[in-house]
């Protein structure tokens, strides 16, 4: 073909060389984007894996007390009122009455009441855990190496992530640790900033679109918008602690309204410093999806005699709102993901009672993972990779939503 | 030059319209006849449309126009003090170059102008009324309920029509209602219009030579100025004179085709 073709135009030569130049010169910088490209794939995958690969493994553990000294009954066989009658027998009556008060002992689940009894009469003791990659590719010296240095120890493949772990609060051990007051508490803190958020955030935007004039004022405070959303947010914690921690305790605490056994660092302060950091994002997003409703739009509203008000509440708010939502639903990823301001607004680590209003106190997903991979234990290690996939599955699931939202209302004018 | 319940609809005296300093139309003289169908015509970015626009207010949304100059409907000057531009938008209705209906139904498109301006009456009648003044009654009076972006161009035209007949105005602004549109359905809003006058005073800009002479009565031609770049009415006559006598040498060559 290329001979052909050299041999048909008259260019010559010379035309041909240097069109093989420019090919090689264009194959190079494909190459390269192909790499750049591959580079990303390897270390998203390399990001996954770690966190799989924690996750999941073999495990050895051992008994404190062998299982057989409270009962005959195998331990996967107990019943709910085996397991009642065993706890009632063996715990301290002041152990028991305390847990009874926590909640009545008769209303607790089957898991539940096996949790208490692993934890404390068995009393497990995680010795060692393997990662997944380990467990998969060297059981067998996994197995010899476990019989030589825990002989009592039993050996299991477990998956740190159950529905177990998601249903159960904090606790000391981590084999009995969940993260169900992390996420409650991570979405009691998306749910303030979004209701706080949202509304200044829209009304920011509305307002700089629609109504401001365009002058040197408008312009720099456009210009400090864009530059607070890449303000690192740390500062947005140091912010939260001095306005919402420090300067209205009284409300943030919850004291003006008759709360007593609370400080600041409520789930409210750090709902309200999450609502101010992803608030240039929100307006930033709601003002491109107001930019983008067409002005053909407005002109026709106002030519049937509406006004400024009725042409934004009717025409631009409703098709603009797809894109506010869009990108608010980003804003709240954002949130979900930040752990640095939590720290500073004083973010509980160690908590087991679920935040149930605005003035609790609290822990939140990222917290409870940066508590856990600081922990020298290795079964600590193995938790917070579970954690961080539950945080990666919401984080994934809001972007999933944000992204069906773009797709499901995009409209043609 | 009796405007009190005389023979004309809108008149402008010395108006000129300015965008920051740059004055973009200069010194226009306009009478607009009732019922009657006047065209500007002109060469482009002679200040057609902003013409146009500034007989509805649509200019003030262009935050550095003012005007100098008067437009008075029914001798009030719509520049004055105290006049509100939404209502001067809703005497003074407007159709624009590209159909743009609302992205809502049809039926909706036509009632929203009338609901938002307090109209009490029957609705249903309106909607009717106002489709079958725009003559699209027939072609969509199964399908009210869908929404405007399923019509065609024309249609998508003929419904603006409607939407802006809905809120009754006197005067309807058409700014090229037809550039966007294919030559059955330019036919159609051009017979539309014929129809129309009866009922209203339409002010038409269009670049097509042919539809000015073909549905217009009188007609103003512009101009620019050499030297400022500002544009103005060169001649304003009755359109069969425009069209086969005008007294002005550059009217006769733009409208035979030898410049523009």
């Amino acid at each position: 073909m290329m001979n052909q073709r050299r041999a048909h135009f008259p260019e010559g030569t010379d035309f041909f060389a240097s069109l093989q130049t420019r090919y090689r010169v264009a194959a190079i910088w494909q190459s390269l984007f192909l790499s750049a490209l591959l580079i990303a794939i390897i270390s998203l995958t390399a990001l996954l894996y770690n966190v799989v690969d924690g996750a999941f493994g073999y495990v050895a553990y051992d008994y404190k007390k062998d299982p057989a000294t409270f009962t005959s009954i195998p331990v996967n066989e107990l019943t709910k009122d085996d397991l009642l009658i065993i706890l009632k027998e063996n715990l301290s009556s002041g152990a028991y009455n305390k847990l009874d008060d926590e909640k009545k002992m008769e209303t607790r689940s089957h898991a539940d009441l096996y949790v208490l009894f692993l934890e404390r009469l068995v009393q497990i003791d995680t010795k060692a855990t393997w990662s997944m990659t380990d467990s998969l590719l060297r059981g067998a010296e996994i197995r010899t190496e476990a019989a030589e240095k825990y002989p009592d120890a039993q050996l299991e493949f477990r998956s740190w992530l159950t529905p177990q772990f998601l249903a159960t609060p904090m606790s000391s051990k981590a084999e009995f640790a969940g993260v169900r007051t992390a996420i409650l508490g991570s979405l009691w803190l998306v749910g303030i900033a979004i209701l706080f958020a949202l509304p200044i955030g829209v009304g920011a935007a509305v307002y700089l679109q629609e109504y401001a004039p365009k002058n040197w004022l408008t312009s720099i405070i456009q210009t400090n918008i864009n530059n607070l959303a890449g303000v690192p947010s740390i500062v947005y914690g140091m912010l939260g602690l001095a306005v919402f921690v420090r300067t209205l305790e009284a409300l943030t605490s919850g004291s003006a309204f008759g709360i007593t056994d609370s400080n600041g660092r409520t789930v409210l302060s750090a709902g309200l410093t999450m609502g101010i950091l992803v608030l240039p994002l929100i307006i930033i997003n709601a003002q491109e999806a107001i930019k983008a409703v067409p002005d053909s739009l407005r002109q026709a509203a106002f030519g049937v005699g509406a006004t400024r008000w009725q042409t934004v509440w009717h025409h631009v708010l409703p098709n603009a709102l797809p894109g506010i939502l869009t990108g608010s639903i980003l804003a709240v990823s954002r949130a979900l993901g930040e752990t640095a301001p939590l720290i500073v607004v004083g973010a509980s680590t160690f908590i087991s009672i679920d935040p149930n209003n605005p003035f609790s106190k609290f822990t939140a997903l990222p917290i409870q993972i940066y508590n856990w991979t600081t922990r020298p234990q290795s079964e600590f290690h193995a938790i917070a990779a579970s954690a961080i996939i539950v945080l990666l599955v919401m984080l994934l699931t809001l972007n999933a939503t944000a992204i069906l939202l773009r797709n499901r209302f995009q409209r043609r004018y | 030059m009796q405007s009190e319940n005389g023979k004309y609809a809108i008149e402008t005296k010395n108006l000129s319209i300015f965008y920051g300093a740059f004055e973009a139309v200069k010194d226009v003289d306009l009478q607009i006849e009732k019922q009657k169908i006047t065209a500007i015509i002109g060469p482009s970015g002679c200040g057609k449309s902003t013409l146009l626009r500034a007989f509805n207010r649509m200019n003030d949304f262009v935050v550095t126009s003012h005007v100098k100059g008067e437009i008075l409907m029914h001798g009030t000057n719509l520049y004055g003090r105290g006049i509100d531009p939404v209502e001067v938008r809703r005497r003074i209705g407007m159709v624009f170059q590209k159909p743009n209906p609302f992205p809502k139904s049809i039926y909706e498109n036509i009632a929203w102008g009338a609901r938002i301006n307090g109209f009490k009456g029957d609705m249903d009648e309106l909607v009717e009324a106002s489709l079958r003044g725009a003559a699209l009654w027939d072609e969509v009076k199964d399908k009210l309920k869908e929404s405007a972006y399923a019509l065609s161009g024309g249609q998508q035209q003929r419904l603006c029509i409607a939407r802006t007949i809905a809120i009754q105005p006197e005067i309807i602004l058409m700014d090229e209602p037809a550039s966007a549109l294919d030559p059955i359905s330019t036919l159609r809003i051009e017979e539309l219009m014929q129809e129309l006058k009866k009922n209203y005073t339409i002010i038409i800009v269009t670049h097509n030579m042919q539809q000015a002479a073909r549905v217009s009565d009188y007609t103003a031609m512009m101009m620019l100025y050499e030297d400022t770049r500002s544009g103005t009415v060169i001649e304003f006559d009755a359109t069969n004179r425009i069209f086969t006598n005008p007294k002005d040498k550059r009217t006769e060559d733009y409208v035979t085709g030898r410049f523009g």
